[in-house]
């Protein structure tokens, strides 16, 4: 089977002895929603800097689509596109020029790329800018940009590091919409980010790096089902009595009474707590979990 | 990659090389023209009329050839030099780094750019030069392949300081301490027959002067030196730092990590 991407052994010691990957494995099937998580000096980035040749690997193997770094490297990168974490495009470059010289890079002629420029420009909500010079684009703006830079060669894999970092809701929603689409029409997503939720929505499958090495490699579903307890918070009408507690769950009162966090246990059925708090006519108005899921197992794992 | 996509990624770095240049023309086309035309003016027409001639020629007539390689030599290396550190500063380098575009089409883009202002300035510079003295070509196909050979040497050499620099100081060490005496003392403003034996000796060791000294003997007829050494040491230069850039990018020097 060709994997999207397929990455053994790979190790990376930098000048001075820091060793960012010991030999990690991992597979991103074709058309996968795959999330790559980690801490901050995990190795995500040094991972990612070597499947797009920014970072040069110690030893291991890394092949995308079946095409060989080392061997085949411009096939292989054929098959890449990527939207890095930092801007890096050339500030007094117009928006459409980025994206058309990118795509020479790529040995696409200039007519051709004149049309995917207006076509993902026009996705990304940036025709109108496409005459203005880069540096005068919002973060946003820019992080978009970076998006249909990538795309301009039509690449098999798009790789997605921390790309809304920075970037406020409404756009960040827009912008997951987009990279969705995408991965309906088949192009295979790999994304880092921060916010755990998005991985938890979005992806299909995880790798979780923590010290360069990979510590969990699964489907989300899969890895969520591991959690053994979860904390949700009850906002109530009004405040417990003073001195109850629940002979079931374990809870802590917060906001000077009005809330309380109760803790779950897989497998315990939040109606007995509903039962108890209706017993002594309190209302539950609202709840919600006090993190999220993935969220509590990340912290869980990289904790060992 | 196909030749075909070879041909694009080649000659799409070399636009953006020129529209670069083009787009900043006050700070890359302009200077040396103002700067050649005071040289003219002071060096050649005040100065110059109470030197009298040399080789045989006006004092105007013999400093411009050396005049006209010291602005393609200057811009070649700067303009390559700055460029390409710029790219690796505001990491707009990784566009090509992860793109499937060879090395060598890189470093041949990267120095044909500096190429096409070197020869611009330089077309300039003799443009101008019109205007303060009469040049006839003696040897056009030398005049052609030295400046030519000369551009292409000087902008391999600025990238090379592109790839090592780290700070926009370092880009402007080399022009500053080895570029520019080099370039005084090779020959533009005077025949080493004018200097004591031991410091003619000494000159011989200073490529530009045979640089300049040829590219005179394609203007006026006139060198103080053999100009067909000039080629096989220019060709040598060429050849030694086109093998040493590509090494650098292959290698991934200061801008992989």
């Amino acid at each position: 089977m060709t994997y999207a991407i397929e990455i053994s052994d790979l190790k990376k010691r930098y000048e001075g002895g820091f060793e960012a990957l010991k030999g990690v494995d991992l597979k991103v099937e074709k058309g996968d929603f795959f999330a790559l998580l980690g801490p901050n000096g995990a190795g995500k980035s040094t991972t990612i800097g070597v499947l797009c040749s920014l970072v040069n690997k110690t030893s291991g193997r890394v092949s995308i689509f079946g095409k060989d770094i080392d061997s085949d490297f411009a096939s292989a990168k054929k098959h890449l596109g990527v939207v890095p974490q930092e801007f890096n495009f050339n500030v007094f470059e117009t928006v459409f020029n980025i994206v058309v010289t990118q795509a020479g890079f790529y040995g696409i002629s200039r007519a051709v790329a004149a049309e995917r420029a207006e076509k993902y420009l026009k996705q990304l909500d940036l025709w109108g800018k496409k005459d203005v010079q880069s540096r005068m684009l919002s973060g946003g703006m820019k992080r978009r940009l970076m998006i249909a830079r990538a795309l301009v060669h039509e690449p098999d894999v798009l790789i997605l590091d921390e790309p809304t970092a920075g970037v406020d809701i409404e756009l960040r929603r827009s912008m997951w919409d987009f990279i969705k689409k995408l991965n309906e029409q088949g192009t295979t997503i790999i994304l880092t980010t921060h916010y755990l939720e998005e991985a938890e929505q979005l992806c299909r499958n995880i790798a979780i790096i923590n010290s360069g090495e990979i510590v969990e490699n699964t489907s989300v579903k899969a890895l969520l089902k591991t959690l053994n307890q979860e904390t949700f918070i009850f906002d109530l009408d009004k405040s417990l009595p003073s001195g109850w507690s629940s002979p079931d769950f374990n809870l802590t009162v917060v906001n000077d009474g009005s809330s309380i966090e109760v803790e779950v246990v897989k497998g315990q059925s939040l109606n007995k707590i509903f039962k108890e708090l209706d017993a002594i006519d309190i209302n539950v108005v609202s709840m919600r979990n006090k993190s999220n899921r993935l969220e509590e197992l990340f912290v869980k794992l990289i904790k060992g | 990659m196909k030749n075909s996509e070879i041909w694009i990624a080649f000659y799409t770095i070399l636009i953006k090389e020129i529209r670069r240049f083009t787009r900043i023309w006050p700070q890359t086309l302009l200077p040396p023209a103002i700067t050649m035309t005071l040289y003219f003016a002071i060096f050649g027409n005040l100065i110059g009329e109470r030197i009298g001639t040399m080789g045989g020629f006006s004092y105007m007539q013999y400093i411009v050839p050396g005049l006209i390689m010291m602005s393609v030599i200057t811009n070649s290396y700067s303009n390559v030099s700055s460029s390409f550190f710029s790219a690796k500063f505001q990491l707009s380098v990784q566009e090509l780094l992860v793109s499937p575009t060879p090395n060598w089409v890189i470093l041949v883009g990267y120095t044909l750019g500096g190429v096409a202002r070197g020869l611009l300035v330089g077309l300039a510079v003799t443009v101008l030069s019109l205007f303060f003295t009469h040049l006839a070509l003696e040897n056009i196909v030398m005049t052609i392949v030295v400046v030519l050979l000369t551009s292409i040497m000087f902008s391999l050499g600025g990238f090379v300081n592109a790839i090592y620099a780290r700070s926009f100081d370092d880009v402007s060490i080399v022009p500053t301490f080895i570029l520019t005496p080099l370039t005084y003392l090779g020959g533009v403003f005077y025949s080493i027959d004018l200097l004591p034996e031991f410091w003619q000796n000494v000159s011989l060791l200073n490529p530009v002067l045979y640089m300049v000294n040829a590219f005179r003997y394609g203007v006026l007829g006139v060198s103080d030196i053999n100009v067909y050494w000039a080629l096989v040491i220019v060709s040598l230069f060429i050849v030694a730092l086109f093998s040493y850039g590509l090494r650098l990018l292959n290698q991934g020097k200061g801008i992989r990590n």
